[in-house]
């Protein structure tokens, strides 16, 4: 019998010694595999408990980690949800993560290369992790004038300071309330996201950088403007063919100035009055002369074709190549496939703004360590010189007159010289227009350069132009920053 | 049983509630004025077992509720004076028992507690909702039960003469839950019974009246079993007679594997058979032939029935996605090893992992849970202590003189080796995952009862191998 026992025993110890084994493969040699896999939410809880960073603008969080008593211990909250939404972005548990949560997530949640250091004096003094505080260039009170000048209208504004492309105002409409997003319940956050992605409007569309292209209409006057004057090819007062309509070559297609008229009295329209006036037909025969390279290496430099990154990356808005005679006239008043951005649009009047020198549009003021150290501050960039000084001071004189004798007339502002052209690109044939103001002021001392677009013609489908609708909102904005 | 059997002298100078005899008192005053060197030595460990517990719930309430509450700490020291309790005993009934197998006992059981409390705050559990203190209430009475069986099964043997009736009770406890009206299908298998508010497991009881049985009938029938039969195909097979009971067990196992759908437990039956049977005739043959016949049986099983074949899916598969999603899949291994690797070397601490992330991280995944929070570390010391106590039942069988006696410990710590490389092997990947509980460690009060009185019968055993009984009992 004991010849037996022995053998059971040896067996025995055999079935512990797999137990050792095993336990020991799984619990030292696996463990990175495990704790990669993502299907393992022990890791997601750990980066989850760690106190993310708040996002500030001017002092005050828009959104911020708040302690609650549940396995996440901290639930991300947006104060002030709608005005931010699309600067912010939503944090969700596992569905994503957008915005300026998404951009510095490594920084929010103190696990970028930068905050290291940090964390391991964070672990040896046995605190409890925190994330980095992002700033950013946001103001406040230009913010909230923004997004409560767009009222129920869908649309967007970006405010940019010219002379350091901080970003003042970014705003989108409809908005919707990230909190809603960033709920711990995973079904709860699915059946609000499912409803935001059905509800009208798109609201969860960052219509500022990400959103579908717009026309540019009239708006884009200034870059075809600005080719002509710095190209040396042409003068402010170089007379164009004044009619009233004018068919286009190998077309049947007619076009028309927007008075369905002529561009002031006269057989002949100089360059300064079609663009106080905001004419299309002499632009029309301007961008033809100009060419379609000369257009698109303004384009260029003013910023098209590249995805800006704000850091939250923005769609590039496109000038069309190979285009015949017909389509490149109607480009050169913004229409036919010219598409922007509201941030692009912003950009091409901080250019003129700042003397011809394009800033890089930029979100961040600094990001700060939880010991308030300062981790990352840039400095302004300057991203190109798209156009000379003195064609920009040329071309800042003629806006001025667009507001104050021309067709962008309800941007004027008491006191104040306001640089502006407004735009009202046409979609189609019975679609609404799309409404436009682009500007600056004071235009001797532009303090902040503006781009608000309205879709759906502010509800008044073909009837209502920029200047009655986004002209207002845009002052409204201009006012705000003056009158900090 | 014995205190039945007034006739009968027993073994040794023993207490006797019912003797009104001098010359018993007079040995009893002899006896506790004599120190037990064995049982100062299990005084100082079950202190050292006590402490252990106390220091592992305490730091559950720091490391998880972040504060003291004294009403547990209150329970676990009531606990610990329970252990004192049957230490006492112990020193009055069986005062040469092994010093070791109450304080693993104890510790292992402490720990249990401890983990159970900390998934019930994990989960907001408080009250008599709360398993944890559940626990404490059938550590308790599984104490007491342990006491009893110390106090009334004064000499082993008595047990062998009751081996048929204990096979009928063996097998009538495990054929329990099948019965319409009282039994209980939980998760999946059906292994409960139902009476009034408690739910009960029989089959944990009823594997110790089966062991009872297969050392009664091994000790009577292993002359027959290894002489007799004829050899086909170079294996000695017994005559149809001797292979009776042997086939009804198979039959038994795998009634349990289709009925009750327990992997488990059947494979835990079968195994104890076949290593009983193996010590009793040094058959090896008739454990290979019982081998195959299970695993043929296992793997035709696992093509038939449905559920069989997703635990061998999940075991070879985990990380499948399409595993993973199962309905009864590798969900609740994958995240037990998440939580496994989680705890890494040194573990999370207690209270400070997520053990309750895995489900059923109480019962059947609870070295899920203690392997997180204890770490490798914390996993090897309890497997050890595991090791030690299987070494201290064989032990018994290697020193016993008779015969039913180390069968019935081999059989017994067999048990608890097999459940525990079972449990474990299945939660990290050895074998496919079967639902049995883990020896003392897991929620639930049938097995603890059931756990306690193995406990109780080894250290009976024990102490007859130092103490040997005078008369022996024998038809």
């Amino acid at each position: 019998m004991n010849k037996e026992l022995r053998r059971v025993s040896v067996a025995t110890l055999a079935m512990f010694l797999a137990l050792f084994v095993s336990t020991s493969v799984i619990q030292v040699f696996a463990v990175d595999d495990l704790q990669a896999d993502d299907r393992n939410v022990r890791t997601l809880y750990a980066s989850y408990s760690a106190e993310r960073g708040p996002i500030l603008v001017g002092n005050s969080p828009i959104a911020e980690s708040v302690r609650v008593d549940d396995e996440y211990e901290f639930l991300r909250t947006y104060p002030e949800p709608f005005p931010y939404a699309h600067v912010t972005g939503y944090f969700t548990l596992n569905q994503g993560v957008t915005g300026i949560e998404s951009a510095f997530n490594d920084f929010l949640t103190g696990t970028a290369n930068e905050q290291f250091l940090d964390q391991l004096s964070a672990i040896v003094t046995g605190q409890s992790p925190r994330g980095a505080a992002v700033e950013l260039t946001v103001d406040p009170v230009v913010q909230q004038a923004a997004y409560e000048a767009m009222g129920d209208l869908t649309g967007s504004i970006v405010a940019i300071e010219p002379a350091t492309g901080r970003i003042l105002a970014l705003v989108s409409t409809p908005s919707y309330d990230p909190n809603r997003l960033s709920s711990h319940s995973t079904s709860e956050v699915l059946e609000v996201y499912d409803e935001l992605l059905a509800a009208d409007g798109d609201p969860l569309i960052n219509r500022a950088i990400t959103g579908d292209l717009y026309a540019p209409g009239s708006v884009f006057k200034l870059v075809v403007t600005a080719a002509a004057l710095d190209s040396g090819a042409f003068d402010a007062d170089d007379e164009f063919p004044n009619p009233a309509s004018l068919t286009l070559p190998l077309s049947s297609s007619i076009v028309t100035n927007s008075n369905n008229s002529t561009c002031g009295p006269g057989d002949t329209a100089t360059l300064e009055t079609a663009l106080r006036l905001s004419c299309n037909i002499p632009f029309a025969e301007l961008g033809r002369e100009l060419g379609e390279q000369t257009l698109a290496d303004y384009t260029t430099a003013f910023g098209f074709g590249t995805a800006h990154e704000i850091p939250l990356t923005a769609t590039p808005s496109t000038f069309p190549t190979g285009m015949d005679e017909a389509q490149l006239m109607l480009s050169s008043f913004g229409q036919y496939d010219v598409r922007v951005t509201p941030l692009q649009v912003a950009m091409v009047s901080a250019a003129i703004a700042n003397g011809g020198n394009l800033m890089q549009p930029t979100l961040l003021e600094r990001i700060v360590a939880p010991d308030l150290a300062t981790i990352d501050a840039p400095e302004p960039v300057l991203l190109s010189q798209p156009i000379a000084r003195s064609t920009a001071t040329e071309l800042t004189a003629l806006m001025v007159e667009g507001v104050a004798n021309g067709a962008a007339s309800n941007a004027r502002i008491e006191g104040v010289d306001v640089a502006g052209k407004t735009g009202t690109a046409e979609n189609g044939e019975t679609e609404p227009y799309t409404l436009w103001f682009t500007g600056f002021a004071p235009a001797d001392n532009p303090q902040v350069a503006i781009a608000v677009v309205i879709e759906n013609g502010g509800g008044q489908g073909q009837s209502a132009f920029g200047n009655q609708i986004a002209a207002p909102i845009a002052k409204r904005v201009l006012e705000a920053v003056l009158s900090r | 049983m014995s205190s039945t059997e007034p006739t009968v002298p027993l073994a040794g100078p023993v207490v006797d509630g019912d003797a009104p005899l001098a010359p018993a008192t007079q040995s009893i005053r002899i006896r506790l004025r004599t120190p037990s060197p064995l049982r100062t030595l299990e005084f100082w460990l079950v202190l050292i077992a006590i402490a252990i517990t106390g220091a592992a719930v305490t730091l559950v309430q720091l490391g998880a509720l972040g504060a003291l509450d004294p009403q547990v700490l209150l329970y676990s020291a009531g606990l610990g004076v329970l252990g004192l309790g049957v230490h006492v005993v112990l020193r009055i009934v069986a005062r040469d028992a092994d010093p070791f197998v109450l304080p693993i006992s104890m510790t292992l059981n402490g720990l249990g507690v401890a983990m159970i409390y900390r998934l019930d705050i994990a989960e907001g559990f408080a009250g008599w909702e709360s398993a944890g203190i559940r626990q404490m209430v059938w550590t308790a009475i599984a104490m007491v039960a342990a006491i009893g069986v110390l106090v009334l099964v004064r000499n082993h043997r008595v047990l062998a003469r009751y081996r048929y009736v204990a096979m009928v009770v063996g097998i009538g406890l495990l054929l329990l839950p099948l019965l319409p009206g009282i039994g209980q299908t939980i998760n999946g298998a059906r292994l409960w019974i139902q009476l009034g508010p408690f739910s009960f497991q029989p089959g944990e009881i009823g594997k110790i009246a089966l062991a009872v049985f297969f050392a009664g009938y091994l000790v009577t029938a292993r002359e027959s079993l290894s002489i007799v039969g004829r050899r086909v195909l170079g294996i000695q097979l017994p005559r149809g007679r001797d292979l009776g009971p042997i086939v009804i067990i198979w039959i038994a196992a795998m009634g349990v594997l289709v009925f009750q759908r327990d992997l488990g437990t059947s494979l835990l039956y079968f195994g104890l058979f076949l290593v009983m049977i193996y010590v009793a005739t040094g058959r090896l043959s008739w454990v290979l032939l019982g081998l195959t016949l299970f695993v043929g049986g296992a793997l035709l099983a696992s093509r038939v029935l449905g559920y069989v074949g997703g635990r061998f899916d999940a075991w070879l598969d985990s990380f499948n996605p399409e595993v993973y999603e199962a309905v009864g899949g590798s969900y609740q291994l994958v995240q037990g090893m998440f939580g496994l690797a989680n705890g890494g070397l040194i573990g999370t601490g207690l209270g400070q992992g997520r053990p309750d992330i895995v489900p059923l991280a109480e019962s059947d995944y609870i070295i899920a849970s203690l392997g997180e929070e204890l770490g490798l570390v914390g996993l090897f010391g309890i497997l050890a202590l595991y090791l030690l106590l299987v070494a201290r039942g064989f032990r018994i069988g290697f020193n016993g003189s008779d015969d039913f006696g180390r069968l019935l410990a081999v059989g017994l710590s067999f048990v608890i080796a097999l459940q525990v490389f079972v449990v474990i092997g299945g939660v990290t990947r050895v074998i496919p995952l079967t639902g049995l509980t883990t020896p003392f460690l897991a929620a639930g009060g049938s097995s603890l009862v059931a756990n306690w009185i193995i406990i109780a019968l080894l250290l009976r055993l024990s102490d007859s191998v130092r103490h040997q009984p005078r008369l022996v009992v024998e038809d």
